[in-house]
């Protein structure tokens, strides 16, 4: 075996050499490449959000008569709806810890807590738009209310994927332990995770603060 | 709502004479291809070693033949045309239809851009790329056999729209509020927005695979400034994919919103924005032109360095000069609505940022010439294409700097003069790129070279028709011809109309002759073999393996000393010497995983456009569980043993090293 790892060293695919070839089922380490592929996935999911934002920044005041941030958002309720996702990062930031710990079940239990902190959010979220929608609000009363429901609903979405994608990653933990494919899986959806709350912080700001001063 | 949604037997257009006929003989290649691979037993050799192949040099290859199929059927529709608008002169009504002739214009624009040229392009990098970096493969083997088939679903369903439906009338910008619902009720632009968006992530998916395969891939050795200048070019497109593309992913969600759900992005009613959609449009749309364009100047630089013998002249200026290129890409958008209402200092930045751009094309234009100067061309096919494109290309380019003063573009905005410019850089441009870059690298991807005769009939064809189809236009522009005309009845303009259609026949018999150039070859394929890999005494890393390579590239990966990397191993004497002893290589196994996705995603797409809900949803989820299953396979690799690439290389390199004693 130690013959075949050390032939790996030259035959790899990528030319960056690797430190771990203990294990010989572990062969053609890519997580390098994965992690890297992955961020540049996000950049273009950046550019997404971007395009919505920007069509909100110019949709915003066409209420068309009808009403304005000011008159439906509720700072309090959105800044516990915030609270939620902020603090998810941080217990994720410590599943990841635990999980380059290789500790198992601490990692499960971290994942589990940011998985309640998230639905806490999209439920508060779905719970605003239900709210908004039976009140006459809809995103097809306005060009306001639409680019308000697109960008919001769309990071809502992505939140949606992620938390789908952390039950996956829970039951892989869970059956499969913290091998390193599950690892940089667990590192692709901490860096969606953590985007994800950036992408909010300015959607909080840009839309929430902005539109309710 | 019917279980078909709003699909029934009268979509189906049995009215109209010429779809019928469309539909006949698709129906008739279809039975001839069918019979003709049960016939010779090879459904299981195309499932096995092309649908489900994660290896990028047949996936290039399954790229192009998809790309010169939408050639065929988008010259189909610009022949349609040229035919019409010479018939429908001085007040007659031509053959075609206005809602028929609508529907062609707006097939032939998206079918050339998005499965045409792009298709095209990206092949080549497929082939060509990993080889010049020194790679085995992508860094992504199986997101990249995906991306075929997203590419591969889009071209389906606009063809689909032959069939069942109809296309889009809307010009391929689909412009709204023409788009929104209210005055594009049917599904047309819903074939549109459905095979735009699954095709473009794709594209999008390409475009992150390859900058992974670029940043951590090449060759030990290989800085960036030592990359090969088409490796440079495409990482450029790449760069404007991954900076482009999301912005048309969120452009046609929004119109999907619009349509579906009522939204009022850029509707008239309640505050909606149309000229939202066309920021983004061209925001998109602009950068989208450079991807098809840089990659091409790429291809040119390689063949007349390589014709040449030389070193390509300045080969740090063509970098940086690609690079400025791919950054004012990004902010002149506003040039294609001069006319829409920017006020006199807007339309004046982005009317001077356009005209910029041509300084870092005339660096690239002026380092070609001066790697001709005092080297020896060769006259080949590839050479005869870029000569033909330096010459043509610097015409639409002079009339783009025309377009982009603000002043002149108000009256030729919209005019035939604008479709006489893109077409002169496109196919000037473009096209004509890929075409060279197609009998430069086809004996690598085909083992043997295509024949020089019908090559060289196809290109004067092309270059005479191509001139004869579109200086009339510029003509036809100031005549104050626009757009999208139907027919005319203005006398002045009747014999700019006849000759431009004659123009379009000489580009088919260009067609023709390389239909014919591929089955000659193909049958004198012996002849014509390439049998050291190394046809045309190349420069770069492609060309250091067999034709076709080697599934696994390079037994060995070289070291990088030089640009021209290889011209460097052949210098020092280390071509075509194997080594004593290999090591095992570690390479992906095909799968069966993106093709399924796509025809779950394709299902999902034509559902959508139909309103056939319980399929969409079972579309998606069953797109996402092939997905997530690929995810959690994990027999996803295998090795290729010592012994076995011995046997490979000792047969390259007898052959090659008897090339070069002979």
């Amino acid at each position: 075996m130690s013959t075949l790892s050390a032939n790996l060293e030259s035959a790899n695919l990528e030319s960056v050499s690797h430190d771990d070839h203990a294990h010989a089922h572990d062969h053609h380490d890519t997580s390098g490449d994965t992690v890297f592929g992955f961020w540049l996935y996000l950049m273009t999911d950046c550019l997404l959000f971007a395009s919505f934002f920007a069509t909100y920044a110019v949709l915003f005041m066409n209420t068309a008569g009808g009403v304005s941030g000011k008159d439906i958002f509720e700072l309090d309720f959105v800044a516990v709806e915030t609270a939620a996702l902020l603090i998810s990062s941080i217990t994720f930031g410590f599943a990841m810890i635990a999980a380059q710990g290789q500790k198992k079940a601490l990692t499960l239990t971290w994942l589990f807590i940011t998985f309640c902190l998230g639905a806490v959010f999209i439920s508060m979220e779905i719970y605003e738009f239900h709210h908004l929608i039976v009140n006459g609000h809809g995103p097809q009363h306005s060009a306001f209310l639409t680019s308000f429901f697109s960008l919001v609903g769309l990071h809502g979405l992505h939140v949606t994927a992620g938390l789908i994608w952390m039950t996956i990653m829970m039951i892989e933990v869970a059956k499969r332990g913290l091998g390193k494919a599950t690892v940089t899986r667990l590192s692709c959806l901490s860096l969606f995770w953590h985007f994800l709350d950036i992408v909010w912080i300015c959607v909080f700001t840009v839309v929430y603060l902005m539109g309710a001063m | 709502m019917s279980f078909l949604g709003k699909l029934s037997l009268d979509a189906i257009p049995f009215h109209e004479p010429i779809l019928v006929f469309t539909m006949a003989a698709i129906l008739i290649a279809a039975i001839v291809i069918t019979a003709l691979i049960t016939k010779h037993k090879k459904w299981g050799v195309l499932w096995r070693d092309w649908i489900t192949s994660v290896d990028h040099k047949r996936l290039g290859v399954m790229y192009i033949i998809l790309a010169l199929v939408m050639l065929f059927r988008g010259f189909s529709d610009a022949i349609m045309m040229r035919t019409q608008l010479a018939l429908a002169t001085s007040g007659a009504p031509g053959y075609l239809p206005p809602e028929h002739y609508d529907q062609i214009f707006t097939a032939h624009g998206v079918i050339m851009i998005i499965f045409m040229a792009m298709p095209f392009m990206v092949g080549l990098m497929n082939i060509i790329l990993p080889l010049q970096i020194g790679a085995r493969d992508v860094a992504f083997p199986f997101l990249n056999n995906l991306s075929f088939w997203l590419t591969a679903s889009g071209a389906i369903l606009i063809n689909m729209s032959l069939v069942f439906g109809e296309f889009a009338k809307t010009g391929w910008v689909a412009y709204p509020p023409l788009s929104e619902l209210t005055f594009s009720p049917g599904v047309g632009v819903d074939y549109y927005i459905w095979a735009l968006q699954i095709s473009g992530l794709g594209t999008l998916l390409t475009a992150v695979n390859f900058l992974a395969t670029v940043i951590k891939m090449r060759a030990p050795g290989m800085t960036l400034m030592k990359m090969p200048i088409f490796t440079w070019t495409c990482t450029w497109a790449n760069i404007l994919i991954a900076a482009s593309f999301p912005i048309l992913t969120a452009m046609l969600t929004m119109l999907t919103l619009d349509r579906y759900l009522d939204f009022h992005f850029f509707t008239n009613e309640l505050g909606g924005n149309a000229m939202m959609y066309i920021n983004l449009f061209w925001a998109w749309g602009h950068p989208e032109v450079y991807i098809l364009v840089l990659p091409a100047f790429g291809i040119f630089s390689e063949i007349i360095s390589t014709f040449t013998g030389k070193r390509l002249f300045g080969y740090k200026s063509m970098v940086y000069a690609s690079g400025a290129i791919s950054i004012l890409g990004f902010i002149v958008w506003l040039h294609h609505f001069f006319t829409m209402g920017s006020s006199a200092n807007v339309n004046a930045f982005f009317g001077m940022a356009t005209m910029v751009i041509a300084v870092p094309t005339g660096v690239k234009l002026f380092n070609w010439l001066f790697t001709i100067y005092r080297g020896r061309l060769r006259i080949t096919v590839p050479v005869l294409w870029t000569l033909g494109f330096m010459v043509t290309f610097t015409i639409g380019g002079m009339t783009g700097v025309l377009l982009a003063i603000p002043g002149a573009d108000y009256v030729l905005h919209n005019s035939l003069f604008l479709i006489a410019h893109f077409h002169n850089t496109i196919i000037g441009g473009a096209v004509f790129g890929y075409l060279a870059g197609f009998v430069f690298w086809f004996p690598k991807a085909m083992g043997f070279k295509l024949n020089e005769k019908w090559g060289k009939a196809s290109f004067w064809c092309w270059l005479i028709g191509f001139f004869l189809a579109f200086m009339p236009l510029y003509v036809l522009g100031f005549l104050g011809m626009t757009r999208r005309l139907n027919h005319s009845n203005n006398p002045d303009w009747n014999i700019w109309l006849y000759i431009a259609a004659a123009g379009a026949v000489v580009i088919m018999f260009g067609i023709i002759s390389q239909i014919i150039q591929l089955y000659v070859s193909f049958r004198d394929r012996e002849a014509l073999d390439d049998t050291t890999g190394d046809p045309w005494n190349g420069h770069t890393l492609e060309w250091a393996t067999s034709s076709p390579p080697q599934v696994y590239n390079f037994a060995t990966i070289p070291h990088i000393d030089d640009i021209d990397a290889w011209t460097d191993i052949k210098e020092k004497g280390q071509a075509y010497q194997g080594k004593a002893s290999y090591s095992p290589i570690h390479m992906p196994k095909n799968t069966s995983a993106g093709v399924l996705m796509a025809a779950s995603l394709t299902a999902f797409c034509f559902a959508m456009i139909w309103h056939i809900w319980w399929l969409a949803i079972v579309g998606l989820i069953g797109g996402i569980a092939i997905f997530i299953k690929r995810c959690y396979t994990s027999d996803v690799d295998y090795y290729i043993q010592p012994d076995e690439i011995a046997k490979i290389e000792a047969a390259y390199n007898s052959s090659g090293n008897k090339e070069l004693k002979a």
